[in-house]
């Protein structure tokens, strides 16, 4: 057998490693789809390789996030090592190695933001973020689109690329007055230099393979055309699929391995997904098929009756009033822009991010400049109930020559007063005051 | 005293050793119609130098199995498979007679859907209308749970004489590989079963009483019940002779080498980490199919001694084809032979000949016959470095499933390296230059396969899964499916696989001292049902018999 498109997967389930003894992200997560894979005989399919993840260094860490105290405190190897297996994923496509990449890695991270102070949603680190900042440094500039297919939203990730306009972030998810992290509403749209590029598509409970399906024709496909990325990122959570534990949905194997073939990503990433015994196994599988352009119709979970997850009618027409509220956002954003921020200078923005593993409730006042030259100097002020307070500054990668000046001078300004971060992306310089 | 013959292309070697000496030993060209004849001649010939009453045992590595299906020798087989959901493999070159049945269990061997009994009838009528000696039952996960091979056969039972289920050939995961070892087993079975009557028919006429011991891939033996009921095991066991020879000729070491094998058309690689051979990760290749057979991992190159070497614009090129003889041999092909024999590393009954034909070679390049000489052999040399070079990136990117594995990053970095094979001694010079590694061409390595043979020792693995949810317990490879208590714990289940190591070594008449019993792989996962739930545990451990060898030969005084 041989695939149509050669595809390196990062297989690293990490035996050695969980969160605790009986956390959903515990050793056996993967335990079942490594067995599925190796009995489908998965490594004997010629075109399929198989690579080990390398380590994420802590500079590649401190590219993305504002580690609190620092990231050596925070992370255990198991996270570089996630990490790194992203990394490995945009080596394996960039370089040329192989057409697409899979990292099938734990934990995931999707829920990680820029400030990090601890767990949240099971992540610490955004795996996909620190592993496109690499490739970005090290291949040069692209313009990316991540598909973030997981059930809860990826509320890291977005506020991550807030402000980027290089990075279209999509995100569909359940409803998040129905489920953690609460995000992912409808209006949040991006920061003033990437407004619009910030797609939410929050589902309702009970969406079925219908509704997903109808959402990437009617919705997904037409923004990816519309914004032509150099490469697609499949934040692959599998958590929307009928088993899982954690979450309301109706999503099948088959039905993930369908949008993983018309989505056609470059490189995807597991994120969530805790049916680790009825759901994992089978979606990994059609995945990985669909990837390598190879027939997954036989995939199909044991329990799987196309009668019993069919899509109600009404769940089909709150669905298809979404997709036309997304695409009038997606296709006004200059107009619905001018009317957000008419001609202010600077956006502030204020949040209250909750780390529900480790119980920390944290304060943000974000501003971002408005830049006609780039897309802004933008700074984080943050505390926490722990006592806990910092700055972040983050020059953008193309930053003009103002900006970048002003995000030194913010810098040097912050860190009289508290612990300060500079993210200089545009040189790839980080530093920490104090 | 114990008897070691291996059978290869063109040689049958033989050994008699006593208390670690070798006593005799023979060389014979194999006479390709009759195999069995080869090897009894070459039998005959050393008993008729020991004292036929001391004969212990008889090992032998044979390429009756190896043969038949390169030959394309295999008997019609019918085919029972289980695809159940998932990839939809297309399997080729096994035959006409396939029958596809519904029915499936999941990873852990729990039930999906029930097999059809009425199904079974039509694949009884259908499979009838072409009636054939042997069938091969295999399903999805059949070693997670063999419930459903086990009835198959039970139904059929009566209607072949040999049935193979594909549970019982290896305790690894992959179905598809399962299906064509299990498909090459029925295959050969006729086969090699005509070869072992005849063998123990002989024995009996001989009054020989020694048991017969049979090679495989991965080093070790398998005694000749064992083997008649899983031919396909010895299939390839020639190159896994010649390296066990090598470790018996060689002083134990604990360190990372390689082993070279020098043979006329191609040159065999094989490597050890900490003096432990490397394995094949799921089974050995044959004629183009990946089987679930244990094997040492070997990499063969298209380079040896009886290699073609031309200019081709003006670049030299040696192989990856033959043309017959070495010119010193009586052939009319440029060799690396013929270049080691110029240069007066090697005689050769042609030398006049070869040297003439190097000189005109050279002269036609506008070089000098010593310079052109050299030049082949250290161009062969350097293949063999690229070549171990190429292999061990590979190897060390082997994947790895923990972080402790990761983290250790146990690179193979050989400290010395071992030849055997024609041209062995006359290269070894050459190679230590290319390799800058100490390299050794071990006394009598010219029949380290027969020695090889006669001192390798039965090697089993095992694979244990236990499911404390389920309450049951798995040795695919020892037939044990079987209840066990809630509270089943990891120690529980190392102690019982090494028993169960231990007494299948003992079967196979393994001494206390040789047992050397270990656990290769342990786990144990926490299972828990939805949030918070009970916790059971999902225990895997694998264990064997380590690979070696009976005794190490000494040198006689």
């Amino acid at each position: 057998m041989k695939a149509k498109n050669t595809l390196g997967l990062i297989l690293f389930p990490a035996f050695d490693w969980a969160i605790s003894r009986s956390h959903p992200e515990r050793e056996e997560r993967l335990l079942y789809t490594q067995d599925q894979l190796l009995e489908e005989g998965i490594e004997d399919i010629e075109g399929i390789e198989f690579f080990n993840p390398g380590m994420a260094t802590l500079h590649d860490i401190n590219r993305v996030h504002f580690c609190f105290p620092d990231a050596q405190s925070l992370l255990t190897e198991s996270h570089l090592i996630a990490a790194g297996g992203v990394m490995r994923a945009f080596d394996a496509v960039l370089s040329g190695e192989t057409d697409k990449a899979f990292a099938l890695v734990r934990p995931p991270g999707h829920h990680a933001q820029r400030v990090v102070y601890g767990d949240r949603g099971f992540c610490i680190i955004n795996i996909e973020a620190v592993g496109l900042e690499y490739a970005r440094q090290r291949y040069g500039d692209m313009r990316v689109a991540i598909v973030d297919t997981d059930c809860h939203h990826g509320d890291g990730t977005e506020d991550i690329y807030w402000n980027d306009p290089d990075t279209l972030f999509i995100s569909f998810h359940q409803d998040g007055r129905t489920l953690y992290p609460g995000t992912g509403d409808i209006d949040e749209l991006g920061g003033p230099g990437a407004f619009g590029y910030n797609v939410n598509i929050p589902l309702p409970p009970n969406t079925g393979d219908a509704g997903f399906h109808y959402i990437l024709e009617n919705t997904v496909m037409p923004i990816l055309e519309d914004y032509k990325p150099d490469i697609i990122i499949n934040s692959a959570g599998q958590d929307n699929h009928y088993t899982d534990p954690l979450t309301n949905m109706n999503f099948s194997a088959q039905g993930y391995a369908a949008l993983n073939e018309r989505l056609n990503p470059d490189i995807a990433v597991l994120e969530g997904g805790y049916s680790i015994q009825g759901a994992l196994p089978y979606v990994n599988t059609g995945i990985i098929l669909a990837m390598s352009g190879l027939d997954y119709s036989g995939v199909v979970e044991p329990d799987y009756h196309l009668g019993k997850w069919r899509q109600s009618e009404r769940v089909t027409d709150q669905v298809r009033r979404i997709a036309e509220q997304v695409n009038e956002r997606w296709l006004k954003r200059e107009e619905l822009f001018k009317r957000e921020y008419g001609d202010r200078l600077t956006v502030t923005r204020r949040r209250q991010v909750y780390y529900d593993t480790a119980g920390i409730m944290e304060i943000q006042v974000q501003e971002f400049k408005v830049c006609s030259e780039c897309p802004g100097v933008n700074t984080v002020h943050s505390y926490n109930d722990r006592g806990a307070s910092m700055a972040g500054i983050t020059i953008p990668r193309k930053a003009c020559h103002a900006c970048r000046e002003e995000g030194y001078k913010l810098f040097e300004h912050a860190a009289a007063t508290k612990k300060s971060y500079l993210q200089d992306m545009s040189s790839d310089d980080y530093m920490v005051s104090r | 005293m114990i008897i070691g013959i291996d059978m290869g292309g063109t040689h049958i070697d033989g050994a008699a050793i006593e208390n670690g000496v070798l006593i005799a030993s023979v060389k014979h060209q194999v006479d390709h119609g009759n195999y069995f004849a080869s090897i009894w001649q070459c039998l005959e010939e050393l008993l008729s130098q020991v004292d036929k009453d001391a004969v212990e045992r008889i090992h032998l590595s044979t390429t009756i199995s190896t043969n038949a299906i390169i030959e394309g020798r295999l008997a019609d087989v019918a085919l029972i498979l289980q695809t159940g959901p998932g990839l939809q493999w297309h399997f080729e070159r096994m035959g006409e007679h396939i029958v596809y049945l519904s029915g499936s269990v999941d990873h852990r061997g729990i039930l999906v859907r029930d097999l059809d009994m009425t199904q079974l009838d039509d694949a009884r009528e259908q499979l009838l209308e072409n009636p054939v000696d042997a069938l091969a039952v295999i399903s999805k996960f059949s070693t997670r749970n063999p419930e459903f091979e086990r009835r198959i056969k039970k139904y059929f039972e009566g209607d072949y004489n040999e049935i193979t289920m594909g549970h019982t050939l290896s305790g690894k995961l992959n179905f598809p590989r399962r299906v064509r070892t299990g498909y090459l087993n029925a295959a050969v079975s006729r086969t090699f079963m005509g070869f072992a009557e005849s063998m123990r028919e002989a024995l009996r006429q001989s009054s020989i009483d020694a048991p017969v011991f049979v090679l495989k891939a991965d080093g070790g033996t398998v005694d000749l019940e064992g083997a008649m009921s899983k031919p396909v095991e010895t299939i390839l066991s020639g190159p896994a002779a010649s390296f066990m020879g090598v470790q018996a000729l060689v002083d134990d070491e604990r360190s990372d080498r390689v082993l070279i094998d020098v043979g006329g058309t191609t040159t065999d690689l094989f490597f050890l980490v900490d003096g432990v051979p490397v394995f094949e990760p799921l089974g050995i290749e044959i004629d183009g199919r990946k089987t679930l057979v244990r094997a040492l991992f070997s990499q063969s190159i298209g380079i040896g001694g009886d290699s073609h070497v031309r200019f081709e614009e003006g670049a030299l090129k040696i192989g990856p084809r033959r043309y017959g003889l070495p010119i010193a041999f009586g052939g009319d092909s440029m060799t690396p032979t013929d270049a080691l024999v110029f240069l007066g590393k090697l005689e050769g009954a042609y030398r006049d000949k070869c040297l003439q034909a190097v000189e005109r070679m050279a002269a036609e390049q506008g070089f000098e016959g010593v310079a052109l000489a050299e030049m082949i052999v250290r161009r062969m040399c350097e293949e063999i470095h690229q070549a171990i070079k190429r292999v061990l990136d590979k190897l060390n990117a082997s994947p790895v499933y923990t972080i402790e594995e990761l983290l250790r990053d146990r690179t193979i970095r050989p400290q010395a390296v071992e030849i055997i094979g024609g041209p062995a001694a006359s290269l070894s010079g050459y190679l230590e230059e290319t390799l800058c590694l100490p390299v050794y061409c071990p006394l009598h390595h010219e029949i380290a396969n027969a020695i090889g043979a006669a001192l390798a020792k039965p090697t089993l693995e095992i694979n244990l899964i236990a499911d404390t949810e389920r309450e049951k317990m798995s040795i695919p490879e020892r037939g044990i499916y079987m209840p066990i208590d809630r509270t089943f714990n990891l120690r529980e289940a190392e102690q019982f696989a090494l028993s169960q190591v231990r007494d299948a070594g003992k079967a196979l008449g393994l001494e206390e001292d040789q047992l050397d019993a270990e656990i290769v792989e342990s786990s144990s996962f926490n299972m828990v049902k939805g949030y918070g739930g009970r916790v059971d545990r999902n225990i895997r451990v694998k264990a064997q018999i380590k690979p070696g060898l009976l005794e190490k030969l000494r040198k006689s005084d």
